[in-house]
């Protein structure tokens, strides 16, 4: 680091730097950049073979019965994806049914609602969101959020369709305890809604402020202005965005290890304690040995295969969305 | 109502009298969902910071920075050994990132620019950018832990490192690419080479923007969780200087003693909590104004 900024500190303060360096020297600074650049190549290619290495021999022991089976067995050696799987995808489900009405909200708010002063403090407190740790989330959802929510959503839906068809299975807590699948679901949905918030204004930003305000000028209600002309000029981008809190929510470990209630079995309510594959990993993986470790790096293959699969998707709709 | 009859209200203005109710109800809703969904961002965060100064100031005193943490059930004690191995680990990532973030966004914002291959090193370190920390925890895992037989603070240190670049590098790119190109060029026209041009002039244009780069690095790399577990491990003592071993650090600390029994582990992890969450959320303000000061300038 010092050796690479030391040339900017020096030619500010003095002319040290009149005298050129040599051909080689450029060459060695071109040849610097170029092998950092390839690095990052590296290292994806890297994650994924060490994670496919480490799991050989789950999938060759279970082959594609790895994905459908249900059972996770220590003692017998018997492992399976299929509850870490469905628990990951409904979580994350969860996550943007409730997060991205709310992200939205904040974009129309940020960029068409909200008093001119109060712009840049409230967006930046809604970015602020973005860079709490998410073991913190975590904690705050264990120890605030759990406790409300037995209380006031658990008991009194779970007593409400109990008996009922359908409704009475998925919204059925059997032991209120406040953590559970849909738990996870809110507090990840709290996790991307200030990225897809972020990027979503953005891009209602960029659209040419002629559009608004000549709709405006035919009599357009904001309603009307945000439903017809800002919703169609951002959708892909608006999506794009969507897709990279997806991946967000589809990863996310620590949050979701706090709340989930961590059980290894499938269960119809959305109540009901859960895994994802990454609260699995994060919770067995250091007591872990031989074939058992193996197929906790195949779950943690078939995380990265379905999370760079959205992020692809993700990155070509929002081709450049911003860091934090 | 006066919607009923435009002309009921002549000298009111139009939107109140003369939107058809239907519309002007979807207005009012969209309005009101919109301060609602903004207001609930805020009282998340407000909440969040509240809880942890409700919890974690009444375990601030001299000891928690001094002492390392107790043993199970036992009385006092503090976090300072995981703060350092925070602080050690944190430091050591940003040491390693930054070199290979910076010279990377050089690459990308200045001898690739155009070119395919950069178009798909930019792609896949945005992919980078987003990847479960998770993955990267697995990964050094496989590649330094296992190698080594122990756990490390070296090991935690290159996942942190991992996940610190490619923020570098995108805010590096992002700066470098705001520099006008008529500077490079005026630059290249007094004989300058090509690496100095970009060491004395576009670096030091986007100096500050660097900089913000690596401070965002650094906020995002202090409170990570998932990577540590697996690489640096957690200890309850006071660490060895090569590094090996479980590496006290706060954030695994928080995990473990927040989910612990004992109420002594869990007010640490409260203050640890508070501590880190305030430390982040400085630097992320920091690193907010100096993007704003230099997009002003």
């Amino acid at each position: 680091m010092t050796a690479l900024t030391q040339p900017i500190a020096l030619s500010r303060d003095s002319g040290a730097a009149r005298t050129a360096p040599s051909k080689g020297a450029d060459r060695l600074f071109q040849g610097a950049a170029y092998a950092s650049a390839l690095l990052v190549l590296l290292v994806l290619a890297g994650i994924l073979g060490s994670i496919i290495y480490g799991a050989r021999s789950a999938f060759a022991e279970f082959g594609f019965g790895f994905l459908t089976s249900s059972s996770w067995n220590i003692a017998t050696e018997q492992f399976g994806a299929l509850p870490a799987v469905i628990g990951t995808v409904a979580a994350a489900f969860l996550a943007l049914i409730i997060g991205v009405p709310i992200s939205l909200g904040i974009a129309v708010y940020l960029t068409q609602l909200c008093p001119g002063w109060a712009r840049k403090p409230v967006a930046m407190t809604i970015e602020l969101l973005a860079s709490v740790p998410s073991i913190i989330y975590g904690m705050w959802g264990l120890f605030v959020f759990a406790p409300l929510f037995a209380r006031f959503v658990q008991v009194p839906v779970s007593n409400l369709v109990e008996g009922l068809p359908i409704v009475g299975t998925i919204l059925y807590a059997r032991i209120p305890s406040g953590v559970g699948v849909l738990t996870a679901g809110i507090i990840l949905a709290i996790m991307i809604v200030p990225f897809v918030a972020s990027i979503t204004r953005d891009m209602l930003d960029q659209i040419p402020t002629v559009l608004r305000e000549s709709a405006y000028g035919i009599g357009c209600t904001t309603w009307e202005v945000v439903r017809h002309v800002l919703v169609p000029q951002a959708s892909i981008s608006i999506i794009g965005a969507i897709m990279l809190g997806l991946g967000r929510a589809l990863g996310e470990t620590m949050a979701v290890t706090f709340v989930i209630g961590n059980a290894n079995r499938l269960s119809a309510s959305i109540f009901d304690p859960g895994s994802t594959i990454a609260s699995r990993i994060a919770n067995e993986f250091n007591e872990a040995d031989g074939l058992q470790l193996s197929s906790l790096m195949a779950l943690g293959c078939l995380l990265f295969i379905i999370t760079f699969f959205v992020l692809i998707i993700a990155r070509l709709l929002v081709r450049r969305a911003k860091v934090a | 109502m006066d919607a009923s009859n435009p002309l009921a209200a002549p000298g009111r203005p139009l939107t109140a009298s003369r939107v058809r109710p239907s519309r002007r109800v979807a207005d009012r809703i969209l309005v009101l969902a919109s301060t609602a969904a903004t207001a609930l961002g805020i009282v998340v965060l407000g909440s969040i910071l509240l809880m942890l100064i409700v919890e974690g100031v009444k375990g601030l005193t001299p000891e928690l920075l001094t002492a390392p943490t107790p043993g199970p059930g036992s009385v006092g004690g503090g976090i300072a050994n995981a703060i350092l191995g925070s602080l050690v680990m944190t430091f050591i990532g940003i040491v390693i990132a930054t070199p290979i973030g910076l010279m990377a966004g050089t690459f990308l914002a200045e001898y690739g620019r155009g070119s395919k291959l950069a178009d798909i090193i930019r792609f896949l370190n945005d992919i980078l950018l987003s990847a479960p920390s998770i993955l990267i925890g697995l990964f050094v895992y496989t590649m330094m832990v296992r190698p080594m037989g122990t756990y490390s603070g070296w090991a935690g240190a290159v996942a942190l490192a991992i996940i610190a670049t490619p923020v570098i590098v995108r805010t590096t790119e992002d700066m470098l690419s705001l520099v006008p190109s008529p500077m490079r060029e005026a630059g290249a026209a007094l004989g300058a080479p090509r690496s100095l041009v970009i060491r004395t002039i576009t670096w030091r244009a986007a100096s500050a923007g660097v900089v913000t780069g690596i401070i965002l690095a650094l906020a995002r790399i202090a409170g990570e969780t998932a990577p540590l577990l697996f690489t640096a491990l957690n200890n309850n003592s006071w660490f060895n200087a090569n590094l090996l071993g479980g590496v006290p650090n706060l954030p695994v600390m928080i995990y473990q003693f927040a989910l612990s029994p004992y109420p002594n582990w869990q007010s640490l992890a409260w203050s640890g909590a508070l501590l880190i969450t305030v430390t982040i959320l400085t630097l992320s303000v920091v690193a907010r104004l100096v993007i704003k000061d230099q997009r002003a300038r």
